[in-house]
């Protein structure tokens, strides 16, 4: 197998793992203001995200040097193109990152309330652009002949790119949501159930009509299966939070994240970057990649190190799988002091 | 105006900057990493109680730090392409493998186990949990091999080839840019210097107890290993240094010229090591020097006759050899970074070696000022780590990658001087107030001492680990 094609596809993976996994993460944290009806409650949803947020933003880092190794062209159109955004997104991980750790530092209320404010705007602000970002690069932006964008930072901000980044806002929000209710007890629980229901029929309804305006505008007849499928495990998401099926909620959600990106990907293949001004400016899984003998080294580490990787971060998700309530909480807080 | 809007100044600017900040963090973690995996490790071989609070204590100043860490990483990875994406797209075949390497098989195992051992106390078996924080620590300590090999291609590049179609580098050989003699000799260079700067956190937090004689039961024992391992760490961060200085000669002679403002060639006894010099600005001709003779021909060549080449020589053979240019980095940023990273280094070894000579048998000094030299020792710990870093990635300069491509050939041609000046500023401001709250946080943990743990057990009569929250 032609290895562009292969690295192409993993590229693909570690981004479906970094929005799978950080994307619950941007969800709790913006679910702060919604079920966070006082401190302890905001510990609650903050500790069900205290253990993996990390390793989870870690799948950015590893996809972020793949797509260095394997595609450099790639790696350099778009993040010197997206250059503004790209920063915005970086000060709010930046932000959300050390709230995560500061926020418990100091029992002082407005010392709290200004880190959970951060938790919420370092949550959305990466939710909202990610999904721009993405759509972009299968929109097509304008590239000149040695690769470089040569389009504004407001070019970016287009209907289809907007639509695309309020579609992951959603989705994150309601992952987030469903992961909050399938991680807490008693009441906070309830109401996570009955939020992720309401959110549901906006994702929906966003979530659908981007799909059918990727498969319309972009897509082909398999992409347009995978985009039926998102589709299908979003509905199947919506049911099971109805019957307060957790569970299955989280599970039918994880999926819909996966099978969005892979229509995003599959709209893509095999540019990896098309130009929207000239066709032959385009970046492509040929023109874009490093050498077969990287690209051989590179799957070789893959191959090797991502079973024990899957072994290992499974375990560790199976370690905290005990639901985390207000009185457990509540215990540790008192021994610790604040 | 467009002074101020030059893209590779700025740029330059905004990689120097938030480099050395993340700097300050990375060696912390890993070095503290590995102290508060001792502490605990002494904790589960003989269940005394000062050795889990000292865990418990060292670990809350691990994890303020920790996250600074990893959030500024992030921004590291991410500046390649943004504000160097022709550097970018001509090493990313070389470069980008270890990059990788280090996020797969490195930061997966950090950032998973840290999550672990942070919420594990009540979740897993003793040793268990004490593997977790040995795991963090093999993560922490592997990081820093990928992350030094790939900058060793930049200040030694091997193992590649030019492919003059594409106009870029590509990798021959994964085994030799792996082994590259830069990185075999930085990376234990690195990782015990990491150590002398956790060992200058613990030295500083004990004396500044012990000071005000409180928490003797548990500061002790920690100002004797911060001692003993500033000690022995010190004593390897210099044998390295040393094999570092030998490569770093034979790849880049011009590196170690500027280390010492040398620009005349010399040979033997000429081939001196000033310590200290008083001279015109730019370094060109000195008024006042103390120097060691033969020390530089030792350093470079590890014999006393050698020959170490002088700027003036080497900048009129990279002129025959590159075309015409400056090849010579600021002089003084390297020569005095160069030596406040050896001063430095050397008075925190004095410290310590001193510091357990007064304390031998249980003594005690009664002198304030000697408990007050030994408080300073985290911060110029750091401060030697952060100079030395600046001498190696400024000793590169004008290059990039040495011989093969500029600095001013790197930078993003498609991104404006405003956009850069933009975040530059942002990454200022947010770092800036950062640093204030990390800085306050650390202190206010420092001052507070070890949290008293709850009674022990009256069957067993072993005291239980405390659980964390967030």
């Amino acid at each position: 197998m032609d290895l562009n094609i292969l690295w192409f596809w993993i590229i693909g993976a570690l981004f479906i793992g970094y929005f799978v996994l950080d994307g619950f993460d941007f969800g709790v944290g913006m679910s702060l203001p919604f079920l966070g009806k006082d401190d302890l409650d905001r510990r609650v949803i903050i500790n069900t995200i205290g253990p993996v947020w990390d390793l989870n933003e870690t799948w950015l880092i590893v996809a972020g040097a793949a797509l260095f190794a394997a595609f450099p062209e790639w790696y350099a159109t778009l993040f010197s193109g997206f250059y503004l955004a790209l920063l915005v997104i970086l000060l709010a991980l930046i932000l959300r990152g050390v709230s995560f750790e500061y926020r418990h530092q100091r029992p002082e209320a407005t010392w709290k309330k200004r880190f959970d404010l951060m938790i919420v705007i370092g949550s959305a602000v990466p939710a909202l652009l990610w999904g721009v970002a993405f759509s972009n690069i299968v929109r097509g932006v304008q590239l000149d002949a040695d690769f470089n964008y040569i389009g504004s930072f407001f070019d970016l901000l287009n209907p289809y790119a907007l639509l695309g980044g309020l579609t992951t806002l959603l989705l994150f929000f309601t992952h987030g949501v469903v992961f909050i209710s399938l991680k807490t007890e008693g009441d906070i629980r309830q109401r996570a159930q009955r939020l992720a229901v309401k959110a549901g029929v906006a994702t929906i309804v966003v979530a659908a009509s981007f799909l059918v305006w990727t498969t319309l505008a972009f897509g082909s007849l398999a992409t347009g299966a995978f985009a039926a499928l998102a589709a299908v495990a979003l509905i199947g998401a919506f049911l099971a939070n109805l019957r307060g099926a957790e569970g299955w909620a989280f599970t039918l959600m994880a999926a819909t994240i996966a099978l969005a990106v892979l229509t995003l990907f599959a709209s893509l293949f095999p540019d990896v970057m098309p130009a929207s001004n000239d066709a032959a400016n385009s970046l492509t899984i040929e023109n874009a990649s490093s050498t077969p003998y990287t690209l051989q080294v590179m799957s070789w580490t893959a191959l090797f190190a991502m079973p024990v990787i899957f072994l290992y971060q499974g375990w560790t998700y199976w370690v905290l799988r005990k639901r985390v309530s207000r009185t457990t909480v509540s215990a540790h807080v008192e021994s610790a002091g604040h | 105006m467009n002074e101020w809007l030059d893209p590779l100044l700025l740029s330059r600017w905004q990689f120097g900057l938030t480099t050395v900040y993340h700097f300050l963090f990375v060696p912390l973690t890993i070095g503290l990493a590995f102290t508060v995996a001792l502490f605990q490790t002494a904790w589960v071989r003989t269940d005394k109680a000062k050795y889990l609070e000292l865990t418990h204590f060292f670990g809350k100043i691990f994890l303020i730090n920790f996250a600074m860490g990893v959030v500024t990483g992030i921004v590291q990875e991410f500046q390649f392409g943004m504000n160097w994406s022709d550097y970018s797209r001509f090493v990313g075949d070389v470069f980008g493998a270890p990059l990788a390497f280090e996020g797969i098989i490195a930061f997966f195992l950090e950032a998973t186990f840290i999550g672990l051992w942070i919420f594990g106390w009540d979740k897993l078996p003793r040793g268990l949990h004490l593997a977790t924080i040995w795991l963090t620590t093999a993560g922490s300590i592997a990081s820093a091999y990928f992350i030094l090999a790939a900058n060793a291609f930049m200040q030694n590049p091997i193992a590649f080839r030019i492919n003059e179609e594409r106009g870029r580098a590509e990798l021959t050989s994964i085994g030799e840019l792996l082994t590259n003699p830069i990185a075999l000799a930085s990376f234990p260079h690195t990782i015990f210097a990491c150590f002398m700067v956790s060992s200058g956190l613990v030295i500083s937090v004990a004396a500044w107890h012990l000071l005000r004689k409180q928490h003797e039961e548990s500061m002790r024992p920690a100002l004797k290993l911060g001692m003993w391992m500033m000690v022995v760490s010190g004593a390897l961060t210099t044998f390295f240094g040393d094999s570092l200085s030998l490569a770093m000669t034979a790849a880049q002679p011009m590196k170690m010229a500027a280390a010492e403002a040398m620009y005349k060639t010399a040979t033997g006894a000429e081939a001196s090591f000033s310590i200290f010099t008083l001279g015109t600005p730019d370094g060109v001709s000195e008024l006042f020097s103390i120097r060691i003779p033969y020390l530089l021909s030792f350093l470079s060549t590890h014999t006393l006759n050698g020959t170490v080449e002088g700027i003036d020589n080497l900048q009129a053979q990279y002129v025959s050899l590159y075309g015409p240019g400056d090849y010579t980095p600021t002089i003084w940023i390297t020569y005095w970074a160069f030596r406040w990273m050896i001063g430095l280094g050397i008075a925190h070894i004095l410290v310590a070696v001193v510091g357990l000579w007064l304390t031998r048998g249980g003594r005690s000094p009664q002198a304030t000022w000697v408990w007050k030299i030994a408080i300073w020792s985290f911060p110029f710990s750091l401060l030697a780590m952060s100079v030395g870093w600046i001498f190696t990635e400024m000793g590169r300069q004008p290059w990039l990658v040495f011989g093969l491509l500029r600095t001013e050939d790197g930078v993003s041609p498609n991104v404006s001087g405003a956009e850069i000046l933009i975040s530059l500023i942002a990454f200022t401001l947010i770092y800036g107030a950062l640093a204030v709250v990390e800085f306050k946080l650390i202190l206010q943990a420092v001052r507070k001492g070890p949290a008293p743990l709850a009674e022990p057990d009256p069957v067993s009569g072993k005291v239980k680990p405390q659980v964390t929250v967030y």
